[in-house]
């Protein structure tokens, strides 16, 4: 199994939760102390886009998160199970304008996400979603050094 | 930590003192203390980023979104940040280009451009 894994009711208010936690693995793991805040910033915004859409889409089912901690390498999986299409079948599926306020901000905190992680992969069927994003990591000897 | 807001007058500018983290949670509070602003009548904003520790874009399209409303009055919406890691997100979204971002509140009150 991942390093940690974390389950939550998908709630804004548990999204708060997941970035602290996620900032707290990434650090034992070796990350880079400058990157923290970038992994801060792009967890939230994954686990944002994942709560909106469970909201959106009337989805029970808790929001995934897994930290991965790998030789040379710490990886965060965020998983939601919105059944997904194409924006552009969101866009037009969706009723008048606050579809196409919550297409934006989806667009909107992808767009943050890879503008802050080099290695990022989104991948989405029709049983949810999934973002993975990685970081190097130190070796654990220049830490203890 | 949660978000604090504060507003005060500076000549015919109001002043939004933001505070803690700006997030899917706190945003909409965020964005009733703007609406209600532009309601009463406040068309020149000055929302101070100093004290604010978190912003995601949930925040960011809130200030968009506030930025539309004072528009539509002809008003005005300028953010005063210097920190480094806010900055950051400004800019990797394009957003730089659409918000007047000023180095103190003094400089934002006194702008007319």
């Amino acid at each position: 199994m991942a390093t940690v894994e974390l389950r939550f009711s998908a709630l804004p208010e548990h999204v708060r939760t997941a970035r602290l936690v996620a900032a707290a693995v990434a650090r034992r793991a070796g990350v880079d102390e400058a990157v923290l805040d970038e992994v801060r910033l792009a967890v939230g915004e994954a686990c944002s886009r994942a709560v909106g859409l469970h909201q959106s889409g009337g989805i029970t089912a808790p929001v995934k998160v897994a930290l991965i901690e790998e030789e040379k390498q710490f990886s965060i999986e965020v998983g939601d199970e919105a059944p997904h299409s194409t924006p552009g079948e969101r866009a037009s599926g969706a009723a008048g304008d606050d579809g196409d306020v919550e297409a934006e901000e989806d667009e909107m905190g992808l767009a943050v996400i890879s503008g802050l992680v080099d290695d990022v992969e989104v991948s989405a069927g029709e049983h949810g979603g999934l973002i993975r994003m990685t970081w190097p990591t130190a070796p654990p000897a220049a830490v203890l050094s | 930590m949660d978000l604090s807001l504060s507003t005060r007058t500076v000549g015919d500018r109001t002043v939004v003192e933001v505070g803690g983290e700006i997030d899917v949670y706190t945003a909409p509070k965020l964005r009733e203390q703007l609406v209600e602003l532009v309601n009463d009548g406040s068309f020149h904003l000055v929302v101070d980023m100093e004290g604010v520790d978190f912003l995601d874009s949930t925040g960011l399209g809130v200030l968009v979104g506030g930025l539309k409303r004072v528009r539509a009055h002809e008003g005005s919406l300028r953010l005063v940040c210097n920190q480094e890691r806010i900055l950051k997100i400004f800019r990797i979204t394009g957003l730089t280009k659409v918000f007047p971002i000023h180095t103190s509140v003094e400089e934002a009150v006194a702008a007319t451009d």
